[in-house]
């Protein structure tokens, strides 16, 4: 399922406009997006966290040519699933 | 602070100018679709922010750290999430 698949699902099951189920689905992803980019956390019951892991600065070396290179820091998101969703997916009904 | 889904309710109300209720149902509709179809097996794909993906994990040996019994752990699901670059980039600088 993509973004404009879950754009339509939601419009039908909730009686929206195709406008607001956009915006509905829209908000939800760019408010996650912008609470990961201040370094904040996001946490959604049921359904599972995200976080962003700093990683520090380090020398790297290509293992084929053995050549030293710097590898900045960085930071990457996390996704951990939720009880609920982990429980749905392995079992499901 | 944590983004909760108390304020994702609140951002959605006041981009799509529905009802408070009507906001809360649409979360939850959302996350329920989003639930349901991971745990039917498929992935969910947003573009710009990433996707959601049902991996099988295999049969495997492992051991009880309490006792050091072996044991064999029974194949089952996860939920992943690959983050999209655009999303990578968002959060990296």
């Amino acid at each position: 399922m993509n973004r404009s698949e879950l754009i339509i699902t939601i419009k039908d099951k909730a009686n929206l406009s195709r406008k607001n189920a956009e915006k509905v689905v829209d908000t939800f992803f760019d408010a996650i997006k912008e609470t990961l980019s201040t370094g904040e956390r996001v946490e959604i019951r049921g359904f599972g966290s995200f976080a962003v892991k700093n990683y520090k600065p380090y020398i790297g070396r290509n293992p084929k040519t053995g050549v030293q290179i710097n590898v900045p820091s960085k930071k990457l998101p996390f996704f951990k699933a939720g009880k609920e969703l982990k429980e749905m997916v392995d079992r499901p009904f | 602070m944590t983004l909760t889904k108390a304020q994702l309710v609140d951002l959605i109300q006041k981009e799509t100018d529905l009802s408070r209720k009507k906001s809360l149902v649409l979360v939850e509709s959302l996350l329920e679709i989003i639930k349901q179809t991971l745990a039917n097996g498929e992935d969910v794909l947003i573009s710009g922010f990433g996707k959601f993906c049902v991996k099988e994990k295999n049969e495997r040996k492992g051991r009880n750290p309490a006792t050091g019994d072996d044991m064999m752990l029974a194949p089952r699901k996860v939920v992943t999430f690959r983050c999209s670059p655009m999303l990578k980039k968002t959060i990296d600088s």
